[in-house]
C-alpha cells in the first residue's frame, strides 16, 4: 500500500492526465463506433474547460455544477453543429469538425472575457484523482452497457452499411446525432476536470494537435470495444514517461511504436487478445479464415 | 390493395428510369417484377422502399399515403426489403444482423440496460435464432462477411423478416444460388404467403418467377409494358418484343 501511495505521489499528474485522456478517447470512440470520423472533441473539451473555469472563478459556481453546465453547453452546441455537418461523410465530415474547432480557438484567442492568448490562469486545483477515475468508471460502464443495447447495435449497423441500416428501421441521422452530442458532453466533462487539474488553460491546448491526439488514443487502442480507447490513452500517455531514459531519442521511439501498432494491429491494441484466440481456433480447425 | 403506385416517375438527368408506372398489389401473393437489364426494376424498388423519392405520382401502402416517407419509417410501417448484390452488416454476426433487422419492432433498451441485470434480450435472441434456423442457417455466431454467398442471401432474407413486415421486397434473391437452393427459396416464399405475407419478387430467373408468382408485371425502359398471370405474360407479344434481341439470358 505504501508503495502505491508513493507511486501516486510522484506520478499524480501523469495518473490524472491518463484518466482524462481515457475519457477524451471514449468521447471520440462514440462517433467512431457509429462509423463517423469527427475531430471536434478538442473544441468540446475547450468548452468544458473554459466554461467550468469561468463559472467557478467569475461567478463562484460550485465545481460539480460548473462541470455539469460545461457539459450541457457543449451538448447544446453539438446539436445544431451535428445537424449541419452530418450531411457530410468521411474526410469531409472530419474537415468540417476541424473547422469548428479552429473557429472556436480563434474566438478564445480574441475575446477578452476568455483571457485571449494568455488564457485563464490561477484556476483552483480542485480536481482529485478520484473525481477523474469515478467519471471514467461511470462513462466506461454506461458505454459498455449501451454498446450491447438496441442503440449500440444501431450504431454498429450504421458503421457497417448506412443504406442497409436505414432499411432496418434505424433513423440514421438521429443515431449519429446522439453519438455526437453524447461524445461532446463527455469531452467537455473531461475538459472541466483537466482545467481544474492544471491551474491554467490557453487556446493552444485545444487545437488541431489535441484533436488528432484524442483520435490516435482511440484508434491505437482499438474501436471494437470500450476497453480500446482506455488502453490506448493509458499506454500512449505513459509511454513518454516510460521512455524517459532514452532522452532525446524518446519521441522517435514513441513514433516507431505507434507505427508498429497501426501496421500490425490495424484494429487496435485490444485485438491482441482476440488475435491469439482466433489463431488457436484456426489451429484446431474451428474458425473460418475470412 | 396492400400497395398502390399511381403514375410514379423518376428521372436521372434526362433518363426516365421509371416512367408513370401504375402498380396495384393485392395482399397475400407473390408478385413478380421482371424486365431486361436497365428496365428500371431496382429503381422502382428503391422508390417503394423510400431510398429514392418519386418525382411525381403517389404511393399508398395499407390504405395510407406513404409518398416521400423515409426508409426507416416505411420499415416501421411494414415494408422490408433485401438488396441486389447483398448488403449485410459484414462485421457483425449472423445473429446480430437479424437482431438489427428487428430494430423497428423493438423498444430501446439502452436505459434499462444500465442496471446490471436489467432488460434481458433473451426472447429477442431466441426469436432471431429461430428465424436463422428457418432459413437454414445454423451458425448464429459466424461473422456475416465470412458466410458463403448463398448463405449471405438467406441471412439477408432472415434480417428482412425480423421486422415482421407485411410486404417483403426481394431484389434478385436467387442470384448465386444453386437449383436446390432456389427450389427451397420458392418453398419458403409460398410458406410465407400462406402465413399472410405479401412478396414482391424481382428476379432474372424466369423459371423461378413463372413458377412462384400469382401475377407478374414487366418493365421495359422504365415503363410497364404488361401485367398478368404467368401464362398471360408468356403469351404477350409486347413482352416477347422487349426481350427479343436483348442480351437477356434466362
Amino acid at each position: 500500500m505504501d508503495a502505491l501511495a508513493d507511486f501516486l505521489r510522484v506520478y499524480q499528474t501523469t495518473v490524472g492526465v491518463i484518466g482524462i485522456n481515457a475519457l477524451l478517447a471514449l468521447s471520440v470512440w462514440l462517433t467512431l463506433y457509429a462509423g463517423q470520423l469527427t475531430l471536434g472533441n478538442a473544441a468540446f473539451m475547450a468548452i468544458g474547460a473554459y466554461g467550468s473555469a469561468l463559472l467557478g472563478m467569475r461567478m463562484g459556481v460550485p465545481f460539480p455544477l460548473g462541470l455539469t453546465l460545461g457539459a450541457l453547453l457543449a451538448a447544446a452546441l453539438a446539436l445544431p453543429l451535428g445537424l449541419a455537418v452530418f450531411r457530410l461523410r468521411g474526410v469531409y465530415l472530419a474537415i468540417a469538425t476541424i473547422g469548428f474547432g479552429e473557429v472556436l480557438r480563434v474566438v478564445l484567442l480574441t475575446v477578452p472575457f476568455t483571457g485571449k492568448a494568455l488564457g485563464l490562469n490561477g484556476i483552483p486545483a480542485i480536481t482529485e484523482l478520484w473525481h477523474i477515475y469515478l467519471s471514467l468508471a461511470v462513462v466506461a460502464y454506461v458505454l459498455w452497457r449501451v454498446q450491447g443495447s438496441t442503440v449500440g447495435r444501431a450504431w454498429a449497423a450504421i458503421r457497417e452499411d448506412e443504406i442497409a441500416a436505414a432499411s432496418q428501421g434505424i433513423a440514421i441521422r438521429r443515431y449519429k446525432l446522439a453519438a455526437f452530442v453524447a461524445g461532446a458532453a463527455i469531452a467537455a466533462w473531461a475538459g472541466g476536470l483537466s482545467a481544474h487539474l492544471n491551474f491554467s488553460i490557453e487556446p493552444g491546448d485545444f487545437g488541431f494537435t489535441r484533436a488528432v491526439q484524442i483520435l490516435v488514443f482511440a484508434v491505437v487502442g482499438g474501436t471494437p470495444s470500450v476497453a480500446g480507447p482506455i488502453v490506448g490513452a493509458t499506454l500512449l500517455t505513459a509511454l513518454p514517461e516510460v521512455l524517459r531514459p532514452l532522452k532525446e531519442y524518446r519521441d522517435i521511439f514513441a513514433g516507431l511504436i505507434l507505427m508498429g501498432v497501426i501496421i500490425y494491429l490495424p484494429r487496435g491494441l485490444v485485438t491482441l487478445a482476440e488475435l491469439r484466440k482466433t489463431r488457436r481456433l484456426q489451429e484446431i480447425g474451428v474458425a473460418d479464415v475470412a | 390493395m396492400l400497395l398502390e403506385c399511381s403514375g410514379i416517375s423518376k428521372r436521372f438527368g434526362g433518363v426516365h428510369a421509371v416512367a408513370e408506372v401504375d402498380l396495384a398489389i393485392a395482399p397475400q401473393q407473390v408478385f413478380g417484377l421482371i424486365g431486361p437489364n436497365g428496365a428500371g426494376k431496382t429503381t422502382l424498388v428503391n422508390l417503394i422502399s423510400g431510398h429514392l423519392r418519386v418525382d411525381s405520382g403517389a404511393i399508398r401502402f395499407a390504405g395510407a399515403d406513404v409518398t416521400g416517407l423515409a426508409p426507416h419509417t416505411l420499415t416501421a410501417r411494414g415494408i422490408a426489403r433485401t438488396f441486389q448484390g447483398v448488403r449485410l452488416f459484414k462485421g457483425l454476426t449472423a445473429l446480430e444482423n437479424v437482431l438489427v433487422g428487428g430494430h423497428a419492432r423493438m423498444h430501446s433498451d439502452a436505459l434499462r440496460r444500465l442496471w446490471p441485470r436489467g432488460a434481458s434480450d433473451r426472447s429477442d435472441r431466441e426469436r432471431a435464432v429461430q428465424l436463422l434456423e428457418r432459413l437454414g442457417l445454423s451458425r448464429p455466431d459466424a461473422l456475416a462477411g465470412g458466410l458463403a454467398y448463398g448463405d449471405q442471401r438467406r441471412l439477408e432474407i432472415a434480417r428482412a423478416l425480423a421486422s415482421d413486415p407485411r410486404l417483403l421486397i426481394l431484389d434478385e434473391p436467387a442470384a448465386g444460388m444453386n437449383p436446390a437452393e432456389s427450389a427451397r427459396l420458392r418453398e419458403l416464399m409460398r410458406a410465407l404467403v400462406t402465413e399472410g405475407l405479401t412478396i414482391v419478387l424481382i428476379e432474372h430467373d424466369v423459371r423461378l418467377v413463372m413458377g412462384t408468382c400469382e401475377r407478374v408485371a414487366v418493365l421495359n425502359f422504365g415503363r410497364k409494358i404488361a401485367e398478368g398471370t404467368p401464362p398471360e405474360i408468356q403469351a404477350s407479344p409486347a413482352v416477347r418484343e422487349a426481350y427479343l434481341g436483348s442480351e437477356y439470358a434466362a
